[in-house]
């Protein structure tokens, strides 16, 4: 079957997609977006955790097809869609893409590493890496797109709030400490910036 | 010249990565991930995120029993299936060597004849798609005639116990009782009897400790990529790439230096990557088809792919005077290592040599032994051996304290090991070993207020309880419980193992700058090895600017990211390459410098910001005008001092090269009605000599603490007892702590330099998962009373039902 969708604000189509393919196989294995990661395939770990129609869901239990129309954001989109967000408000379906004047605007940045200084970030994964909330970092993105979606509707969390919402998003490495860390430290700094 | 190289190298090879630095950015700083920025991006290459032009996807078909004769196996319609490349089984190994194994070679490739455990590997297939992969395997018919299952100390050693291997000829079969048991290390020390008649209490004890599993994220993947020159090009994701080869290369017919590995980004380790997995699987593919051959276990497959933490029966007795002072222990440790040996040797030598616990015990007489069985394999995880032992030591030091009459936490202090101890092994421990101290400073932490449930306001906040959003209690029946544990591990390989590793490091102008390059094999799992490597090279070369090589098998070896070791180690060998090519710029420099300025002969000299200085501050040159246009580039070997082996009948040698000490303290609340526990805080004290890099320390605590705590409270493997299969291979049915569950993390950490080490630092990974268990452990007992001698605590074995 064929499969036309947005993801990161850019049309996409996949063509001879099994019925039983996920989204996030299609992410993966065909869009060239590996940054959604497979850690569990049943919906337990929350290392996929991409944004459907701005929903967070695991997108190892989406079926391909059921994206058919609709608009996916993943970590590899999540820097422009904060950006998006911070400038013009929620862009609530998260099919933002890049304006004509930004394009007009754009233009080669020298980057001063490989590890990516010369890289725009979006706040919560600048706050992912100044905390100390990346170790292994396999489910750093699934977190990183929960994260941001709470601090978009509930902008000052309690640590009850956080842990509520990344209840559903494993990570084996950091003892979850960093990453509440990170997140209050997200939300900090959103604060400063109003 | 390689296949990729004409081809293009497959997407997601593992480039370099160049940090800068707006401070120092040396050692004791916490500068941040060279690679996070990657990893936040999503950029990251994983092993499982390879891709490459024309590639297969590889499927392993695992046995469904536990033991069994394989009586015939049947391709043929596998083999049919369109998009299907290539069936291989046993008999279509290429060489002579079919077995490999880290320390024993007594794991088949592929299972011939026979199967020892549920999940063995029995045929391998590869396929255009993973889908086509799966369903091509599922197709090979697996003839099995099943044969008795044994599964605990008594099935293995029964008179008629059928040999999980027959025919044994690895260097412990000389000294063990039966050959249904790997290793045996006796710790024999003093006179137990006689120090016996002078205890006034005795208190005896027998514990379970269940199978953990690492359950890192990532699992296990890797791509091999056949070279035009009959090698083979893999990228993978393991703990120890040159471990890998030597026991990859021989089963390939492969000379080592046709076998190229790289280091893929790593999803998480925890010991689980120290044996081979997927690594020959692909190998063997991609050599058979000529095709790129990719393999990504799922997580149902992971839970058969790798080694579990043993689980183990401990016997255990302490005796005290009336004073509280310990008189003797004897110990009996059953380890139960699984189908095949994997590291059961070494976990053996750690839960007898630590199996007294950081006590002054004069009087010792401890065994351990690991099984071979019809169970899983296990072999390393996180603390091993030295895990298992502290859950039942300090579960007998409360309850020693307790007939004593004495506090607990004052008991334990009371006995405390210090600098100048001897091990039960005879060994001295010759650094600060502040066990008393960091119990002192766990218990001086404030206690978490009590009914935070409450704290939001008049209604209960559920979320604050255990049972949490279950909605299960408002206060009703929990009741505060709290519990100290303390423990002691090894750092570094062991019992004269030559644990070395290699740094090849080069300093040269760019840009007008003096930049370093680092190229280690160091296995970078998560735990930033890349991190502080750059920042030891700062701290010895006055440089800012660092750039990491990608870890591969064309610089010498690295060891294992294993064992709390490679910060010692690896950072032993960056800093001691560091300093030899500091020695070679200095050379250069009063070779073309020497003559304008005395110092350059008489001072001491340093690398700072860039530029030749003395030690007392002047600026002799720019390092960019002593090296111009030359690179200066060393690779060496470092080791740390030697051991020795543990004496076969006695325990006796200098076995260990450094301790490492964390003490935790756990606040529990427990719902005793429905056995349900919620931790509120899992406090934690260590001793890291010196913080290279004071995050990432703080990092591996809590995240060791949480593994920890899993098993205390949920984590299990859970086999069944007849069959020997595993029940719960799946995260829905094998549960890890989620943010939920895992409470606050507040460390204090202490740092006493040990004069042996790099900079003083001490190895730190493993011990905070040593101690959290038995304090949560303790922390549910005083709760609710109950003796709880196994661990993970159910809640039915909290409410009886």
């Amino acid at each position: 079957m064929r499969v036309n969708f947005t993801v990161n604000g850019r049309r996409q189509e996949a063509d001879d997609v099994w019925e039983g393919e996920s989204l996030l196989y299609v992410l993966r294995e065909r869009m060239g977006l590996p940054g959604s990661k497979n850690a569990c395939e049943q919906g337990e770990c929350g290392s996929c955790t991409v944004r459907l129609d701005g929903i967070p869901v695991c997108s190892c239990l989406v079926a391909a097809g059921q994206v058919e129309g609709r608009e996916v954001v993943t970590v590899e989109g999540l820097a422009d869609y904060a950006k998006q967000r911070a400038e013009h408000g929620s862009c609530g379906t998260g099919a933002c893409g890049t304006s004509v004047d930004e394009a007009k605007g754009w233009q080669a940045k020298p980057l001063d590493s490989q590890t990516g200084e010369g890289t725009q970030l979006a706040p919560i994964q600048q706050a992912f890496i100044d905390a100390g909330a990346v170790q292994c970092g396999f489910c750093t993105p699934g977190l990183l797109v929960a994260a941001d979606e709470m601090l978009e509707h509930n902008p000052t969390p309690s640590d009850a709030d956080i842990r509520e919402a990344l209840s559903g998003n494993l990570c084996r490495c950091t003892g979850y400490e960093k990453i509440m860390d990170a997140v209050r430290l997200a939300a900090a700094r959103q604060g400063e910036a109003v | 010249m390689s296949d990729i190289s004409a081809k293009g190298a497959p997407i997601g090879t593992p480039t370099k990565v160049t940090q800068g630095s707006q401070t120092k950015g040396g050692i004791g700083e916490s500068t941040l991930r060279p690679d996070g920025t990657l990893k936040v991006t999503g950029e990251f290459a994983y092993s499982s995120d390879m891709w490459h032009e024309d590639m297969l996807w590889g499927q392993i078909l695992r046995s469904t029993v536990a033991h069994a004769e394989i009586v015939s196996i049947d391709t043929v319609e596998a083999l049919k299936t369109p998009g299907v490349y290539a069936v291989m089984t046993y008999d279509d190994l290429p060489t002579d060597v079919k077995n490999y194994g880290l320390e024993i070679q007594d794991t088949p490739v592929l299972a011939h004849g026979k199967v020892r455990h549920h999940g063995e590997p029995v045929a391998i297939v590869a396929a255009d798609h993973p889908e086509t992969a799966r369903r091509a395997a599922a197709k090979i018919k697996v003839e099995y005639r099943e044969l008795p299952v044994i599964t605990d100390e008594l099935s293995a050693t029964a008179p008629d116990a059928i040999l999980i291997h027959e025919g044994r000829d690895d260097h412990h079969i000389g000294h063990v009782p039966h050959p249904n048991i790997v290793h045996r290390q006796p710790i024999i020390r003093g006179d137990v009897a006689a120090a016996r008649e002078r205890a006034d209490f005795i208190v005896e004890g027998e514990y379970t400790f269940g199978m953990q599993d690492q359950a890192f994220l990532g699992p296990e993947s890797g791509l091999a990529v056949p070279a035009e020159d009959g090698g083979v090009d893999l990228y993978i994701a393991t703990q120890w790439l040159h471990s890998d080869l030597r026991q990859i290369a021989p089963v390939l017919g492969l000379p080592e230096d046709k076998v190229r590995m790289t280091l893929s980004g790593v999803g998480g380790a925890f010991g689980g990557r120290e044996d081979l997995s997927m690594q020959i699987h692909a190998c063997l593919l991609a050599l058979r088809t000529g095709k790129p051959v990719k393999i990504v276990y799922n997580r149902f497959e992971s839970f058969f792919g790798h080694v579990h933490r043993h689980p183990a029966k401990l016997y255990y007795e302490h005796g005290a005077t009336k004073d509280g002072k310990l008189t003797h222990l004897k110990a009996r440790i059953v380890l139960d290592g699984g189908a095949y040996a994997s590291a059961s040797p070494a976990v053996v030598g750690n839960a007898s040599s630590l199996g007294a616990g950081p006590y002054v015990i004069d009087d010792v007489d401890i065994e351990a032994i690991a099984l071979y069985t019809n169970n899983p394999p296990c072999g390393a995880m996180r603390g091993f051996g030295a895990v298992q032992a502290c859950f039942a030591y300090e579960a007998q030091m409360d309850k020693l304290a307790d007939k004593v009459g004495m506090d607990r936490v004052a008991f334990r202090q009371l006995n405390a090991m210090e600098q100048g101890t001897i091990m039960p092994t005879g060994q001295p421990v010759d650094s600060p070993a502040p066990v008393a101290e960091l119990l002192r400073r766990v218990k001086a932490m404030p206690m978490p207020p009590e009914q935070q449930w409450l704290a939001a306001g008049e209604a209960a906040d559920v979320r604050q309880l255990p049972g949490g959003l279950s909605n299960t209690t408002h206060g009703e029946g929990v009741v505060r419980g709290v519990g100290y544990a303390v423990g002691i591990k090894n750092v570094g390989f062991s019992e004269g193992f030559d644990d070395y590793s290699t740094a090849k490091v080069r300093m040269e102008v760019v840009g007008g700058e003096a930049v370093a390059t680092v190229h280690t094999a160091m296995a970078e799992v998560g735990q930033g090895g890349v991190t502080v490597h750059a920042q030891i090279a700062r701290t010895e070369l006055g440089v800012t600017q660092v750039t990491i090589n990608p870890a591969d098998t064309q610089v010498g070896s690295a060891g294992s990211t294993s064992a709390s070791r490679q910060t010692y180690v690896t950072g032993g060998a960056v800093k001691n390459s560091c300093e030899l090519v500091r020695e070679k710029v200095l050379e250069m420099g009063r070779r073309k410098l020497g003559t304008y300025h005395p110092a350059w002969a008489t001072a001491e000299l340093l690398l700072e910001g860039g530029k030749v200085v003395t030690d007392g501050g002047e600026v002799l040159a720019d390092l960019a005008d002593v090296l111009e246009g030359e690179a200066v580039e060393i690779e060496a070997e470092w080791r740390h001092r030697p051991t020795e082996a543990f004496d076969l009948r006695t325990g006796q040698g200098f076995g260990h090269v450094q301790y490492t000490f964390a003490a935790h303290r756990a606040v529990v609340e427990v719902d005793t009605e429905l056995g349900l526990v919620k931790v509120i805080e899992l406090a934690c004290a260590q001793d890291v000599g010196k913080a290279l890099n004071p995050l990432s320390v703080i990092g591996q605590i809590q995240g060791g603490t949480t593994q920890g705590l899993g098993v205390a409270v949920m984590e299990e493997i859970i086999v069944d007892p007849k069959t020997a299969k595993v029940r719960n291979p799946s995260f829905t049915d094998y549960l890890i702590p989620t943010i939920l569950d895992t409470p606050t993390i507040p460390v204090d950490v202490l740092e006493l330099a040990d004069e042996h080490a790099p900079y003083g630092l001490r190895g730190i990974g493993e011990a905070p998962t040593l101690s959290s268990t038995p304090a949560v452990l303790a922390a549910i007992r005083n709760a609710t009373g109950l003796e709880l001698n196994r661990t993970p605590v159910r809640p039915e074995h909290l409410t009886g039902t």
